[in-house]
């Protein structure tokens, strides 16, 4: 576990940093009240309403984020499998081609049905 | 859970490490700060001096010899900047995003090895902070969260050019990181080991480049759809969303996440040398000259040109190449780098199995071509027989016309439609000749010569001349 320590303590070398700019930016900074200034950006047009805490979005992302996580999957199968590859000998290549396989036919049908497509 | 699997069956002796002092680890870690510190306030005038040779400009030149001061110049401007929260962000998120950006791309550092073990004040360490058994699973996962801080950032604004950069950026991140991970598994195939010191100790006789050149460039693609970088910039398109992501920040919180892009860079820049440049090794010509490259310090010398090739090469595409459209860019990604690499990694593990069983070389090639052979003419037969054609002769089903009022305002053509001909006055002779034969259809009675039936001649040739005119303009569009 030792080895996970100089880890948290670049984290934490990383994170004061990044801190201690944006807060004594805030700071340094003037502070000239503008109510124009302060509303979302539109070029010229009325501000199009946006809900607090997010506003619509298309759908085809939840789609690709879902699609991700499908292939993501896969393939954090496959690292521990190709890392013992040479122990793993014929046995594990036949068993890793099925289940390549398998995830094709999920890639083949997410294709065919215009999951991928991106009007 | 995966985590706890990969351990257990990575076993790649990283043992050496976890053992420093705690005031060396402490120097190491302070020393890749500030590495990447520097490195990034070297990039920011390096890109604008190489964009602007590439463009005949001259660049950056004002600020210090040679322009060299332009980067400090940028960070005073921005921390004198006034701090904005627009009015419909969420203010905690807003300020937290660029937080969470920045310091993932730090942290992706730790594993990344900068040189063998050298002595540091009578201590023997390597020249990486720490190193794990899973050490390219971390970085990917560490990346990862970095994307948080983008999508987090859009999310937070309360905008709408921000909320759909954000998405955008988020979306191209996942969908590369596929691509890219498949190309790391043809890597762990070869080295046993996912631990970043391990794979450059595999590379010692020939680097991954040579032995795997597909996984190479299908990592090289995806490395920069992963940056946001050009030709990939799509986040940050000025033309469709002012900004992306970054529309409604100013000040230290927009430095920062500039600085998070400039360190992105820098980190898979890294990942490439490792995994298929050698790592910190010198190249052949060099280690057969000078033995003792490869050991000491020096080899921190060929890491960081390694690095600089790699930001020369983000520049350089961001000096040539137009953006790609959003739905080339997921094309590419979806349709054409997963299966490239899904495909390829099957064929190394299948000729890396018949190595391991003892077969000789030339069975090996001949199996393999034998195969990729029989496969590419079952996909020949497959699609000679079974692809559907729709009626007419292999065209494709007509598209809806071309409305360029759509919804009341002009819009461009979508893939598949054509722009309308162009109305325009025919040439002279086709307009005498058009005249000509009017008269004569006035004199002979009957009019043949025009199969729908228009009403006036001049018409005629006004349309022929736009055939060629439509044509013409087609001709073009392919040459793009």
């Amino acid at each position: 576990m030792n080895s996970y320590v100089p880890i948290l303590v670049l984290g934490v070398l990383a994170a004061g940093f990044a801190v201690v700019t944006v807060v004594s930016a805030a700071l340094t900074g003037p502070k000239r009240y503008n109510r124009a200034k302060l509303d979302p950006y539109e070029c010229g047009i009325e501000a199009s309403p946006q809900p607090a805490g997010g506003g619509r979005f298309p759908i085809k992302y939840y789609l690709t984020a879902m699609l991700f996580i499908v292939f993501d999957i896969e393939i954090v199968f496959l690292y521990p499998w190709a890392v013992s590859f040479d122990a793993l000998g014929v046995f594990g290549l036949v068993e890793m081609l099925l289940f390549i396989a398998t995830v094709f036919v999920a890639y083949a049908y997410v294709w065919r049905r215009g999951g991928l497509e991106w009007d | 859970m995966t985590v706890m699997h990969a351990q257990v069956l990575a076993a790649g002796d990283v043992s050496g490490f976890g053992h420093d002092p705690w005031w060396i680890m402490l120097i190491k870690a302070v020393a890749i700060v500030v590495f990447l510190m520097v490195s990034v306030i070297w990039a920011i005038v390096w890109e604008r001096k190489v964009v602007g040779w590439m463009q005949l400009r001259i660049g950056p030149n004002r600020t210090g010899p040679w322009g060299l001061l332009q980067s400090f110049a940028d960070a005073m401007k921005m921390m004198l900047k006034e701090d904005l929260v627009v009015k419909n962000a969420d203010k905690f998120v807003l300020v937290l995003a660029p937080i969470v950006a920045v310091v993932p791309s730090f942290m992706a550092w730790a594993v990344i090895p900068f040189g063998p073990e050298v002595s540091m004040f009578g201590h023997r360490t390597a020249l990486q902070l720490t190193d794990l058994p899973v050490g390219l699973l971390y970085i990917l996962a560490v990346t990862s969260v970095g994307i948080y801080g983008f999508v987090l950032s859009g999310w937070a604004s309360g905008s709408t050019y921000p909320l759909l950069g954000g998405l955008r950026s988020s979306a191209q991140m996942i969908s590369y990181e596929i691509a890219m991970g498949l190309s790391f598994a043809a890597v762990f195939l070869f080295s046993g080991s996912m631990s970043t010191s391990q794979i450059v100790a595999a590379q010692a006789h020939t680097w991954y480049v040579a032995l795997l050149p597909v996984s190479f460039l299908v990592y090289v693609i995806a490395m920069v759809g992963e940056t946001n970088r050009a030709p990939f910039d799509l986040p940050e398109a000025e033309g469709e969303l002012v900004s992306g992501y970054s529309t409604e920040y100013s000040s230290m919180k927009f430095g920062t996440f500039m600085l998070a892009e400039y360190i992105n860079m820098y980190t898979v820049s890294a990942v490439c040398a490792t995994l298929f440049l050698g790592g910190w090794r010198a190249p052949a010509p060099i280690t057969t000259i000078w033995a003792g490259a490869n050991s000491g310090w020096f080899p921190l010398i060929w890491f960081v040109i390694k690095l600089q090739i790699g930001l020369f090469f983000f520049i350089w595409l961001r000096g040539t190449l137009p953006r790609f459209r959003y739905d080339q860019f997921m094309k590419l990604g979806w349709k054409v780098l997963i299966p490239v690499s899904l495909v390829w990694l099957v064929l190394v593990a299948v000729v890396r199995a018949m190595k391991n069983e003892g077969w000789q070389f030339g069975r090996i090639a001949l199996w393999t071509v034998g195969g990729v052979l029989v496969l590419l003419i079952l996909a020949l037969v497959w699609d000679a027989v079974f692809r559907r054609k729709p009626a007419g002769g292999g065209e494709p089903a007509p598209e809806p016309a071309f409305d360029p009022m759509a919804g009341g305002f002009p819009v461009p053509p979508l893939p598949g439609q054509a722009l309308p001909p162009v109305p325009r006055r025919a040439p002279r002779a086709q307009r005498r000749a058009a005249a000509a034969r009017a008269a004569e259809a006035e004199t002979g009675g009957t009019d043949t010569d025009d199969g729908d039936g228009s009403p006036s001649p001049a018409n005629a040739g006004a349309r022929s001349a736009a055939t060629t005119s439509t044509t013409g303009k087609g001709a073009e569009r392919d040459d793009r």
